[in-house]
Formats: C-alpha cells, sequence, structure tokens
C-alpha cells in the first residue's frame, strides 16, 4: 500500500494547525475584545467555511491565485510563487477552511474569562502582551488544545477545498481523502479501505483523548 | 492630595444615571465609601484607575494629572498603577499564592512579609480554587499590596473575612498604608464596617 497520502495529509494538518494557532490566538484575542461592525463582518467572513461548501472556496481560491491573471499572476512573475496545484496551495486553502475551528473555541474561552482577571494585571503595571501571556493564555489551555486538535482532525477530513485547489498529484497534493476517492473510481475498494480505516482511526483517537482530556471541565469539545 | 472631578454616565434599569463626583482626598487618608447599591461605586474606582473613561473629568495624585478630558491626558492604568482589590477577587486561576506575588513584584522580603500578614505563609503553593473566600480575599488584598501602591482602590476588601480576621487584619493594614504612606478609598455596603480605620467619609447615592 502506498502510505504517501497519509504522510502527506498528516504534514498538512501539522503545518496548517501550527500556522493557525500562532496567526489564530492574537486574532482571536482580538475577536473577543469589544463589538464593532467590523470586527462582525471578519467574524462571520472566518466562520464562512463552516456553511459554505467547500468546492465554493476552492473554486474561488483557484481564481484568485490562477497563474494567469490578477494576483496569482503577479505573484507568480515577482516572487515565483504558485498556490495552484502546489503543495503550498493546500496549506493556504487549509488554512482559511480550518480557521473557525482555531478560532471558535479560543474566541469563547477568552470571552468567559472575567474582564477583572485583565484589568487586575493592568493596575499592577502588567502590558497587553505581558497580560495574555502570563493571564489569558494560561487560562484557557484546554480550549486551545480542543481547538488544536478540532483544527488538525479538520484538515485530515478535508476534501473539496483541496481537490479543487491541489488536483491529484502522487506525492505533492494526493492527500488521503483524495486518494480514497481516486481508488474507488478505479475500482480498488482495498485502498480505499485502507485509507479510510487508517483516517478514521487517527481522528476517533484525537477526538476521544480531547474528550478525556476535558472529562473534568464536563462540556463537550465542540463547545 | 488626590482631586477627583468626574462625570460619567451609567446606564440603569430603563434610563441612564449621570454619576457626578467633585472630591478631595488627603494624601495619606483613609476614606470609606458608602451609598446604595448601583449608585456607581465600584465605577467611581474603576474611573480614577484608568480603567473606566468617563465623559468628562479631571484626576491629579500628588500633583500629577491622570485624566484630564478638556485637554485629552488620559493615562493608562498601567502608568496609574494603583492597588486595587476587585469585589470578585480577580485571582488568577493558573496561578499560585506565591506566583501571585511574585507575578507583581520582584521584592522577595516584601512578599514574605506580607505572607505573614495575610497568614497565608503556609499555603504559598496552593491555587485560588482550593483557598476558602476568605483566602482568597486576602490574597487579593496582598496582591494589590504588593506593588506599594501611592493609591489604593478596595472595592468590598473585607465582605468575606470573619470579625476576628477582619480586625487583626484591619489593624496590620493600618500600619502598613502608614508605612506605604498610601492614600486608601474602601468601598462598602456595610456603613458601620471598618470602625477605627477610616478617616473619612464619601457617600454616593
Amino acid at each position: 500500500m502506498d502510505l504517501s497520502p497519509i504522510w502527506l495529509t498528516l504534514k498538512l494538518a501539522t503545518i496548517t494547525t501550527s500556522l493557525l494557532f500562532f496567526a489564530g490566538l492574537p486574532l482571536a484575542r482580538w475577536l473577543s475584545s469589544g463589538r464593532s461592525f467590523f470586527k462582525t463582518v471578519i467574524e462571520a467572513l472566518i466562520t464562512m467555511p463552516l456553511v459554505l461548501p467547500p468546492s465554493v472556496l476552492g473554486f474561488y481560491l483557484l481564481l484568485a491565485f490562477s497563474p494567469q491573471h490578477g494576483l496569482g499572476k503577479w505573484l507568480h512573475e515577482a516572487f515565483d510563487i504558485q498556490f495552484v496545484f502546489s503543495f503550498k496551495g493546500l496549506v493556504l486553502a487549509s488554512f482559511i477552511y480550518s480557521m473557525p475551528f482555531m478560532i471558535g473555541p479560543i474566541k469563547s474561552a477568552l470571552q468567559q474569562l472575567p474582564t477583572s482577571l485583565t484589568e487586575a494585571s493592568y493596575t499592577l503595571g502588567k502590558t497587553r502582551w505581558q497580560t495574555f501571556k502570563c493571564v489569558l493564555v494560561p487560562n484557557i489551555k484546554p480550549s486551545l488544545i480542543t481547538a488544536a486538535v478540532l483544527t488538525f482532525a479538520h484538515t485530515l477530513g478535508e476534501f473539496g477545498v483541496v481537490l479543487m485547489i491541489g488536483g491529484n498529484i502522487p506525492n505533492v497534493t494526493r492527500v488521503a481523502s483524495i486518494a480514497v476517492y481516486d481508488a474507488v473510481e478505479q475500482m480498488d475498494y482495498t485502498s480505499a479501505n485502507n485509507y479510510s480505516l487508517i483516517l478514521f482511526a487517527i481522528t476517533f483517537v484525537m477526538v476521544i483523548g480531547v474528550f478525556i482530556f476535558n472529562k473534568y471541565q464536563a462540556k463537550s469539545p465542540l463547545e | 492630595m488626590i482631586s477627583v472631578v468626574i462625570e460619567k454616565r451609567l446606564k440603569v434599569y430603563r434610563g441612564q444615571h449621570m454619576l457626578k463626583i467633585a472630591h478631595e482626598f488627603a494624601g495619606g487618608s483613609i476614606t470609606k465609601i458608602f451609598g446604595p447599591s448601583g449608585a456607581g461605586k465600584t465605577t467611581f474606582l474603576k474611573t480614577i484607575a484608568g480603567l473606566i473613561k468617563p465623559e468628562q473629568g479631571k484626576i491629579s495624585v500628588n500633583g500629577e494629572i491622570w485624566l484630564d478630558t478638556s485637554s485629552g491626558i488620559n493615562l493608562s492604568p498601567q502608568k496609574r498603577m494603583p492597588g486595587f482589590v476587585f469585589q470578585d477577587y480577580a485571582l488568577f486561576p493558573n496561578m499560585t499564592i506565591a506566583e501571585h506575588l511574585a507575578y507583581a513584584t520582584k521584592d522577595q522580603a516584601w512578599i514574605d512579609h506580607l505572607l505573614k500578614l495575610g497568614k497565608l505563609d503556609t499555603l504559598t503553593d496552593h491555587k485560588p480554587i482550593h483557598l476558602s473566600g476568605g483566602q482568597q480575599q486576602r490574597l487579593a488584598i496582598l496582591r494589590a499590596l504588593a506593588i506599594k501602591p501611592k493609591l489604593l482602590l478596595m472595592d468590598e476588601p473585607f465582605s468575606a473575612l470573619d470579625p476576628d480576621m477582619k480586625m487583626e487584619l484591619i489593624t496590620e493594614l493600618k500600619a502598613i498604608f502608614k508605612k506605604l504612606g498610601s492614600t486608601v478609598l474602601i468601598v462598602t455596603h456595610n456603613p458601620q464596617e471598618l470602625e477605627g480605620l477610616i478617616d473619612n467619609e464619601l457617600y454616593i447615592g
């Protein structure tokens, strides 16, 4: 059995989760503090992948980053960067597509912390960054782990969006979910079953791990 | 000398209420602030701390302007650094007693002194969740004192303490306030509370 789709999927999920973790933390902090129309619009955009068909997002990414026009052409000519049908493109698409799974739990957790914690830290002379690092982040640890695991597991299961922007190139863009589809199309049910079983096992272990870790919080990891 | 003149709009049930206060607090004095619930006592303390911005106002502390809405001056809470004891204690759930105080100051001798004062020196590795209400409240007071504030704002700071502990702590605190030269504003619901500690009173109604 060719395990390269599994390794590629794990690589994609690891990179996507890492990038989203560091980008998501400050973004979630910004979204959790105060309200404005601009923030509401940004939050709605971040939430869109939850409700939008993945193929729609993939289609627009394909258009935006096509090396024939616009942004994609400029990136290609100026920096020799091509997102379409490349691993970089998968990372970009996964980053956007999995964003609500990282931002949502972190933002909710930050909003549930009493504002007096931040205020107390400020009156001790601590900066916003020190308060964020020493007071806020350590007190939302379970939600951080939930967000990271859900993002990782969700990236493992992506199909439509990665197929649209990445296609089905062995060792480059053929991730496990696409390998399953490809194998079924070729009537190779054994390979399809092997890939499916591995994906099922990995995601099940991760989700049950989060449930066990969060059992003291007595809430669903999806909250 | 602390001079406070503020106007802050408060949202109340079915309308708004304008909190207007103009008062001077002598340096090193201890003032009791009392009045009915919802009158704006906590808002008053938070406005002085720089956590809430009033519609109009001027606050000067020992000659330094902290707030002057007419000239756009509004120092951050980090620059004002008042000691603040929050009504809900605002203890950090991730930190032990020792870590709370170490977060506020690097002066270990002062930390040791405070721990003895609050009778928490045997519980330094305990987190807030493992402390009683009274112990949590004492930790909140100690943390505010850790930065040796020139101005100390206390919002219902003794509500969870038993009468003996309260009397003992108040006696000790009085000595500390004098030593630090702190001006202290204490919000309380109980008009009879704080006998023997306070110099002045301010009613907010």
